[in-house]
């Protein structure tokens, strides 16, 4: 299992390997929002916990499709689902694997992104905590949308709806919570909702995910 | 005798077309009569004078469009357990009849909403639920047509149906959660439907909910039918092979 | 006959027209591919028998 983590960390970090174009993505998405809404510091700073949430969240999808396509192609996820190892466990290490690679990249960016949306002082630890309590989530739920996906060629675009409306409550728990921290509130309740969701997707989710692929690749 | 043996798609097939004539009368007659009921014979509100009168469609559409979903859960649940083909398709017959009850739900919906809130759209709980309802339906659909192989295309569909209502109850209530913390106090008095409306209103509405459900019933029966000779079709192309 | 719908005329009538064409479409559709379906199926099973 350790060897497979080491094997998709390294992959990603190959040239093509597609480490840094999620945060590359994020970036110009957050430096696309100002030109969209107007330049006025008030509004931006008020907007920014949401459209970086929104942002991330979209990163993160975008490297999804490679997660498992790759595998599938050169034929490494019917050795992962024969093999004696559980499959529940590779497919968690995969997830892992692009948490590492993509999710926690995003939350380090997050608070220099925050800072050319003029988030408020006090939202930017809410905000890296938020985000780093949500995208093992959005990485859990992904692997999901990707074994549904697999087989199917120019699966990206399905890829995407069927995986948007699965991050709908994790987003609505993780942008009020850095919303509620930006603010100055108090964003308990809705950042133990999150960590709820998160534990939960982690736990369940990979059972989902393997029982999907072992349906498609019979 | 069990219900079980219905899932023979001949024996499926024979009860079908002997259920379904009563079925598309009595729901023709329950809509139709319903809603001359409700458009005609039912006085206006003294709140939102004649606007009452699209409850006719808009209840029983989103009655319908939620029905659906949980029916299409408990069909994917049974082909899951039990590999009954007539469940699973079924549920594939059921979606897209669920989507369009979701849109219609939403469409009188907003066109409710323009005269009595002064807006087509809020982004309250109960309308952002089934916007969120309607992608639920897309992504199940789009998967079933995504993929060749029917099986396969009815177990992924099978485990997304069940995900899926897992999430949209999650979403139901995050929804819920997000609007109250960000407006405290915006209620919407008449989307709740149903319990509160007085007897003058309420009997037309039974009727047309009932209209629906068996509307309903009517076009998944048909609905299912068509897919199972679709399916027969392909297998009977298949086993023929290359000279048909 | 027509009752008085008021100022609201155009949305209740809006309303019940979209609805209508969004179930005859969908009424529509349904009836047409199973049409297509029987038809589709009795031509095969038809070739199939005179193939013996």
């Amino acid at each position: 299992m350790k060897a497979l983590l080491v094997r998709d960390i390294k992959l990603a970090f190959r040239a093509g390997g597609g480490f840094g174009l999620g945060l590359a993505f994020f970036l110009i998405v957050t430096v696309l929002v100002p030109f969209s809404v107007g330049p006025q510091q008030a509004l931006l700073g008020s907007i920014a916990p949401g459209v970086l949430w929104l942002g991330a969240l979209l990163a993160c999808l975008l490297s999804l499709d490679r997660l498992l396509a790759l595998d599938f192609e050169d034929g490494t996820l019917d050795l992962l689902v024969t093999s004696p190892l559980p499959l529940e466990g590779a497919v968690s290490v995969k997830a892992l694997a692009h948490w590492i690679t993509t999710g926690l990249p995003l939350v380090l960016a997050a608070p220099v992104l925050g800072v050319l949306l003029n988030l408020p002082p006090a939202g930017f630890g809410w905000l890296v905590a938020s985000l780093a309590l949500g995208t093992p989530a959005l990485s859990v739920i992904g692997t999901f949308g990707a074994a549904l996906t697999v087989g199917i060629k120019r699966g990206g675009l399905l890829l995407s709806l069927l995986v948007l409306p699965l991050y709908v409550p994790t987003l609505i728990f993780g942008a009020e919570a850095a919303r509620r921290g930006a603010l100055g509130l108090d964003p308990a309740t809705p950042l133990l909702m999150l960590a709820g969701i998160t534990f939960a997707t982690v736990g369940l989710m990979p059972f989902a995910s393997a029982a999907v692929l072992r349906m498609g690749l019979r | 005798m069990s219900i079980w043996q219905y899932a023979n798609p001949v024996k499926f097939l024979s009860l079908s077309a002997k259920v379904q004539p009563v079925l598309w009368v009595a729901a023709g007659f329950c809509v139709v009569v319903g809603l001359i009921w409700g458009f005609f014979g039912t006085p206006d509100d003294f709140r939102q004078g004649s606007t009452v009168k699209i409850i006719y469609l808009h209840v029983p559409a989103a009655l319908m469009a939620i029905n659906a979903w949980f029916m299409m859960l408990i069909t994917s649940l049974i082909w899951l357990v039990r590999r009954h083909h007539v469940s699973v398709l079924a549920a594939k017959a059921a979606a897209p009849v669920g989507m369009v009850m979701t849109v219609i739900a939403l469409v009188t919906g907003a066109i409710w909403g323009q005269p009595m809130w002064g807006t087509w759209w809020a982004w309250d709980p109960r309308l952002t639920s089934f916007l969120i309802l309607f992608l639920f339906y897309l992504g199940y659909i789009a998967l079933w047509e995504a993929i060749e192989d029917p099986d396969t295309a009815a177990d992924l569909t099978s485990v997304l149906c069940l995900v899926g209502s897992v999430f949209a109850v999650l979403s139901r209530y995050a929804v819920q959660f997000w609007n109250q913390g960000l407006h405290q106090g915006t209620s919407v008095p008449v989307a709740t439907g149903g319990r509160t409306v007085s007897d003058v209103f309420f009997y037309p509405l039974v009727m047309c909910m009932v209209g629906f459900g068996l509307l309903f019933l009517a076009l998944v029966l048909y609905r299912t039918g068509t897919e199972i000779r679709l399916r027969r079709t392909a297998a009977l192309r298949a086993r023929a092979g290359g000279n048909v | 006959m027509t009752p008085d719908l008021g100022k609201y005329a155009v949305e209740v009538l809006s309303a019940y027209a979209a609805s209508v064409v969004l179930l005859v479409a969908l009424i529509a559709v349904t009836l047409r591919r199973g049409r297509i379906a029987r038809a589709a199926l009795k031509e095969v099973e038809r070739e199939v028998k005179s193939d013996g």
